[in-house]
């Protein structure tokens, strides 16, 4: 009698492959990583480093033409006045949305963290991500109806007799206008509804990692609620909170449609990126104002791992 | 004198589940008190009673003759350690332990002093540094003691706090929660699954099934003289005699507790009862003999160092009268 193989051989070129990438699994991480690093590396990075090249290009005023001698000269351009301004107001308006989003953000992700389960954690999920469902365009011209002068949210004010209180906010210089569709305040408004998603499920997923008997921990070692929140829910979700504000902030800085139709005329860094490689085709001042975007997210990054944001992941 | 905690016919039902049904409870001041039954019975409930985790559908619970009710856990005079453990991920162990004394607006300087005392007692000096995820399972327990003591609570909460140790550190933690209740001199309320730490541990256990308190007292009446069926059969592997086998064995025709190591195996010549061997289970310190008599199977405990007859073996059976223990209820 033959002895018993000690495995059963399994033929065939799916086989052998098989055997092959489970003895090497090295092979396998390079299989599954190679095309998207390349698509990311080469296509994206490449991309990115040749726009960086280009902002070390100068134009010529009179003929357009591009000069590629490399010069700071388009740098010294970025830093006059009235791009300080764009690069100012889109900064700002970039931090108050992301400031706001945290604010509504939290309690929808903490609900569905913490209480929501079966039904109505699918209902959560639907609720969020059905806005990404239409198209963004057709969100934003949704907006401009309802923040219309006789849009709905007029409307409303005029019919409860609160429509000189509107008024009353909209002569104010700096967030107000016309009506809403063209006042600042309508820009910041849109920005938060539609960044919305991308800032709830990173902090419902941060929370969701959080026990709950964290929670009841702090409250048995005496903290009310309140503090609860301030010493265990806020430093265990801030993680999720930054991974949040990646996301509302660095789609603010970039975004040149929302406020090219709701909101004052007034540039922000995306539009003028926008305008500046193609209608003015000045594709190197283009260039500068988008190492803008990339220059703050990583001030920020910074200044949020040494405030300690990354501690709790 | 009052007790630390009283229940008056204390319920909790979660829909259709009564978790807790209709619970009397008295648990001396500076008594070690545990709360013994399977997973489901309804022990881990009435601790979170206590905490104020839970409130009552049903009936009242005072703290040192206060009603409790309506009153949130960071109002409550008492601290939990949790079962798993709830240390906070993002705290050194030291601003863990002085998480209490922190909320309640202690100095800086005074907490920190008190933490590293309280580690200090939980054998952990010089740890304060570290985070709790650089901590093993024993050490993680203690910094959640330490946590807890620290607040000098009227009443410890202690929730299976040793169920995720092994059985080395959990023997050895037995003997420490015992030395330190009585070093602290406060009320512990333990809740566990396991029989032989409540009976190793406690001054009292209470038996939960179903949740509805079974029988209350010190460990040797609990396990001596189980009250029912339940009891005898969840606090040790005892003898649950069916009355006629209880007949048999010379008492009352009710169903009877007999403890293993209360009868004796003798030669089967002129003995009460015979029966034969069906199986042995070696133990370590004893050997569990499975014995099959006309009306029915009983276990026999040998200690070690006796010889144990083979499966298939007549033995004869000796006990004492008082070792049969009739139970009230069925």
């Amino acid at each position: 009698m033959t002895a018993a193989a000690a495995g059963a051989a399994r033929g065939g070129v799916a086989g052998r492959l098989s055997d092959l990438l489970w003895r090497r699994p090295s092979v396998l991480l390079a299989l599954l990583l190679g095309p998207p690093l390349l698509w990311l590396g080469l296509v994206y990075l490449g991309s990115l480093g040749a726009l960086l090249v280009q902002s070390f290009f100068s134009i010529d005023e009179f003929s357009g033409v591009i000069d590629r001698t490399p010069t700071l000269r388009t740098w010294g351009e970025l830093l006059r006045p009235a791009n300080l301004d764009i690069i100012a107001r889109t900064v700002l308006m970039a931090a108050l949305v992301t400031g706001a989003s945290v604010v509504v953000a939290f309690p929808i992700a903490y609900y569905a963290a913490r209480y929501a389960r079966g039904r109505w954690k699918a209902a959560f999920y639907l609720g969020v991500m059905l806005p990404l469902w239409s198209s963004y365009l057709v969100k934003v011209y949704a907006w401009k109806l309802i923040l219309a002068k006789e849009g709905i949210v007029g409307w409303g004010f005029e019919s409860v007799g609160l429509g000189w209180l509107l008024e009353a906010f909209l002569s104010v210089p700096g967030i107000g206008g016309n009506s809403l569709s063209v006042s600042p305040t309508g820009t910041f408004l849109v920005f938060v509804h539609v960044w919305l998603p991308f800032m709830i499920l990173p902090i419902q997923a941060a929370l969701e990692r959080v026990p709950g008997s964290l929670v009841e921990a702090s409250a048995d070692l005496g903290a009310s609620p309140g503090r609860t929140f301030r010493h265990v829910l806020w430093p265990l979700a801030l993680p999720g909170v930054v991974a949040g504000s990646i996301f509302t902030f660095s789609l603010t800085l970039g975004d040149y449609i929302i406020p090219q139709i709701i909101g004052t005329s007034a540039r922000f860094i995306g539009l003028a990126v926008y305008q500046y490689q193609g209608t003015a085709g000045n594709v190197p001042l283009a260039a500068a104002f988008a190492v803008v975007p990339i220059a703050v997210m990583g001030l920020y990054l910074w200044g949020a791992k040494r405030m300690g944001a990354f501690d709790a992941m | 004198m009052t007790s630390a905690v009283s229940f008056r016919g204390v319920s909790r039902h979660f829909g259709e589940v009564r978790a807790v049904d209709g619970v009397d409870l008295d648990i001396a001041e500076g008594e070690f008190f545990a709360m013994l039954g399977p997973s489901g019975s309804g022990k881990t409930t009435c601790l979170r009673l206590v905490a104020g985790f839970e409130a009552p559908d049903d009936g009242e619970i005072r703290l040192f003759g206060e009603p409790v009710a309506g009153l949130p856990p960071y109002r409550r005079a008492v601290n939990t350690v949790f079962q798993d453990y709830a240390l906070f991920p993002h705290l050194s162990v030291l601003d863990n332990v002085a998480y209490g004394l922190m909320i309640s607006g202690v100095g800086k300087a005074e907490r920190r002093r008190r933490a590293e005392e309280a580690l200090g007692m939980m054998a952990l000096p010089g740890y304060g540094a570290r985070r709790p995820s650089e901590l093993s399972g024993g050490q993680r327990q203690r910094v959640a003691l330490a946590r807890a003591l620290v607040n000098r609570p009227r009443v410890l909460l202690l929730d299976e706090p040793l169920g995720a140790l092994d059985l080395k550190l959990r023997e050895q933690m037995q003997d420490e929660l015992k030395a330190l209740q009585r070093k602290v001199g406060i009320t512990f309320l333990l809740v566990t699954h396991d029989q032989g730490e409540a009976l190793s541990m406690a001054d009292r256990v209470a038996v939960f099934d179903r949740g509805r308190l079974q029988q209350v007292g010190t460990p040797a009446e609990v396990y001596g003289r189980p009250r029912t069926r339940f009891v005898a059969d969840f606090v040790g592997s005892g003898n649950v005699l069916a009355p006629e086998l209880a007949r048999a064995f010379g008492g009352a025709a009710a169903w009877t507790s007999l403890r293993p190591e209360a009868l004796r195996l003798v030669a089967p010549e002129g003995a009460a009862l015979a029966g034969t061997v069906m199986a042995a289970r070696y133990l370590g310190a004893a050997t569990r003999v499975a014995v099959a008599l006309p009306q029915g199977e009983v276990a026999v405990l040998v200690p070690g160092g006796q010889a144990v007859p083979e499966a298939g073996t007549r033995v004869g059976l000796a006990w004492e009268a008082g070792a049969l223990h009739p139970m009230e209820a069925a």
